[in-house]
């Protein structure tokens, strides 16, 4: 494994060989990590994230486990408080409800209550776009938001599934890791990463686009559809559209958020999960509250409707925000 | 066991019944902020069980099991603070209750959800095995804790992966008001091992001297690398889920059965007549007792009230590196979980606290080393 992944960092890579690089790299790196899930072993995982690891790493490091997920997350938990590292994989992150007292009421108190941390990294396949239906395509970021103890992060790029996910490993709290399973094996998101070792750090957002007319903050698998509706903004209406990806929820990059709407004075906020109470419920009234003057427009949100996700072709469409509703969004919030 | 060890059993089950008694008189006075959950009765299951293990083991102890922090040297000022959410508790007030834990001197903090902590206790029983250590996990739970999910899922996992576990399940008759009959269908739940492939045994929790015998098997086998072991106490909650609780459920009858069974009462029966306890003895135990007692509640009630302005710290720990608790220099200051990094003193549920009472007496090794 060691020679074929030295060998990739030298040609473009996907999204998910850019996750298996991460795991793979700080497991050589640091012997406290290791990588414990359903299926993660012989079969290398419902995705193959980790192909090849039981081989090299042995089943004390790569380690199937029932299908348990309270026990999964809880036995992660212990290892962390033990200075282990640990990586918990849900197969899809919709699972993760299976083991949400772990995380809420066990991980995310535990520092503040004992002093103790709990340096472990709970990270699976989340999003919709590939006809999972309502328990395969979960976005399931606001319900742990909002959860103080827990930080959260969601690459949009391959560059940054590499980078953020070892910040994760390293980072001595527990961090959601939310992979977007739409991106896994997308051609378009095939780059080159640099040879030698690097961290995206968890709580800095990212401009991927810079414009004067309207901000869109937005994440994940919505930052590609955010892109290409900025470049018809551009083309057909000459409106300069800057995209800040934001990369990490919690913490959020208060002062890039804040820096781009006193700069563009409009906002536009995307997230692929659910309307209300979602993240950009709070960054709206984070931009209300401490940018009221600065603001020309209504802070506008595009997002999922307040409906479970659907399995049919044409109700997944329908419902998925994609970059034409994000245009009429900044169509409409330019106009003011 | 020496009748010193034997002694020593007798001191911290005398200690816990006389922290919890003073405890509730706290609480009857208002001095307790929220609601008070005792181990009165469990006493044998507590003490004996956690008597059978090494310094270097690990206990993931439940809200009645303040025996087995006793044992585990958690100093009775900590628990004191904590109940009075004193700034200088080992929660520095965020918490109440025994949620208190020093995972350096192997004592893992609790919650609230019961069962859930079993998980946990696996995640520290896994660390050892990958580690190749030869110490083990002492796992308790209630009846009303063998109900959830967690339950099955840390044992299943546990014996599938052999992890070094003891699960001691304290059956004292009631989850709350509902009685074992309305929660299982079985008579022993030590039964329920059977179903996860590790040896199971049910004993009497009011009786020290079995309690230590089935413990100290079950230790013998989890540190012996054939995986788990679960050992039911069968025991009796003689107060209520919480003091806001008249227990009026409990038939009269059983409860008489019962407390004609008190584990503390039978042991000092049996220690006067196998190993000639003297009134000396016992009266220098009580004065003992009586001093630690009085010692951690005059010093948590002069204790500071948390700083109001530190509300919103300490949700995050720092960034800096973590060592593998139990290695070499594990506790050097370099690491940020060598000591409490809130506060950059060390943890202070077992260290800082020690009461000269307490070390006069006895330091807790004199047991935890005996096996």
């Amino acid at each position: 494994m060691s020679a074929s992944a030295k060998k990739v960092t030298r040609n473009k890579v996907t999204y998910l060989e850019a996750i298996s690089q991460a795991i793979h790299e700080e497991m050589m790196r640091d012997e406290a990590v290791f990588l414990l899930g359903e299926d993660v072993g012989t079969y290398g995982g419902a995705f193959k994230v980790s192909t090849g690891m039981l081989e090299e790493f042995g089943p004390e490091r790569i380690i199937d486990t029932p299908m348990s997920e309270s026990a999964i997350i809880g036995s992660a938990i212990g290892a962390a408080l033990m200075g282990m590292r640990p990586i918990a994989e849900m197969q899809f992150i919709d699972f993760i409800t299976c083991g949400f007292d772990q995380i809420i009421n066990m991980a995310s108190k535990m520092y503040w209550r004992s002093g103790i941390p709990v340096p472990m990294v709970i990270r699976g396949p989340s999003g919709g776009g590939t006809k999972g239906g309502p328990f395969h395509s979960a976005s399931p970021e606001a319900w742990f938001f909002h959860t103080p103890g827990i930080k959260v992060v969601v690459p949009a790029t391959t560059y940054d599934a590499k980078g953020l996910l070892k910040a994760a490993i390293r980072d001595n709290n527990p961090v959601l890791y939310l992979e977007h399973k739409l991106l896994y094996r997308m051609p378009e998101l095939r780059e080159e990463l640099p040879e030698e070792d690097y961290i995206v750090p968890l709580g800095k957002a990212i401009t991927r686009r810079e414009g004067e007319n309207i901000t869109i903050l937005t994440y994940g698998a919505m930052v590609h559809q955010c892109l290409k509706a900025a470049q018809t903004l551009e083309e057909e209406d000459d409106l300069q559209v800057e995209v800040i990806d934001l990369r990490s929820l919690a913490p959020l990059d208060y002062e890039a958020i804040t820096a781009s709407a006193k700069h563009t004075n409009k906002v536009l906020i995307v997230h692929e999960d659910t309307l209300t109470g979602g993240i950009g419920a709070e960054l709206a009234a984070i931009l209300a509250e401490d940018l009221f003057e600065y603001l020309d427009g209504p802070i506008t949100r595009v997002a999922a409707p307040d409906a479970p996700f659907p399995y049919a072709p044409a109700l997944e469409a329908a419902y998925l925000p994609n970059a034409e509703k994000i245009l009429a969004a900044a169509r409409k919030l330019a106009a003011y | 066991m020496s009748r010193e060890a034997l002694l020593q059993i007798y001191y911290y089950m005398r200690l816990t019944r006389a922290m919890e008694n003073r405890t509730r008189t706290l609480f009857l006075q208002g001095r307790v902020v929220g609601g008070v959950y005792t181990g009165q009765g469990h006493e044998a299951t507590t003490v004996g069980a956690a008597t059978m293990l090494r310094v270097d083991d690990c206990i993931v102890p439940q809200h009645r099991d303040l025996g087995m922090h006793l044992v585990r040297g958690v100093s009775p000022r900590a628990v004191m603070d904590q109940w009075l959410a004193r700034g200088n508790s080992p929660t520095l007030g965020r918490d109440g209750q025994l949620h208190i834990g020093d995972i350096h001197h192997g004592v893992v903090p609790s919650i609230s959800m019961l069962g859930e902590s079993l998980p946990v206790a696996c995640g520290v029983a896994l660390t050892m095995k990958m580690r190749k250590r030869a110490t083990i996990v002492l796992a308790p739970c209630g009846d009303g804790a063998t109900n959830t999910g967690p339950f099955h899922e840390a044992l299943n996992f546990a014996s599938v992966q052999k992890l070094p576990i003891v699960y001691l399940i304290e059956n004292n008759g009631y989850a709350y008001s509902t009685p074992t009959y309305k929660q299982f269908a079985i008579e022993d739940l030590s039964d329920r091992a059977l179903a996860y492939g590790m040896p199971g045994e049910s004993v009497d929790g009011n009786d020290v001297m079995a309690v230590v015998e089935a413990v100290g098997k079950a230790v013998q086998h989890a540190r012996s690398a054939r995986g788990p072991a679960l050992v039911e106490c069968k025991t009796f909650r003689v107060r209520g889920h919480s003091e806001a609780d008249k227990a009026d459920y409990v038939p009269q009858q059983l409860r008489d059965e019962w407390l004609a069974k008190d584990p503390i009462a039978r042991f000092e029966v049996y220690l006067t007549k196998k190993h000639s306890l003297t009134s000396a003895e016992k009266a220098e135990i009580e004065a003992k007792v009586k001093a630690t007692v009085d010692d951690a509640v005059n010093f948590a009630e002069q204790s500071p009230a948390p700083d109001a302005g530190t509300v919103a710290k300490y949700v995050f720990a720092p960034d800096g590196p973590i060592a593998i608790v139990g290695e070499p220099g594990a506790q050097d200051q370099r690491y940020v979980n060598a000591q409490d990094s809130r506060t950059g003193q060390p943890f202070n549920t077992i260290v800082q606290f020690n009461s000269p009472v307490e070390a006069q007496f006895n330091a807790p090794e004199g047991v935890v080393g005996q096996r």
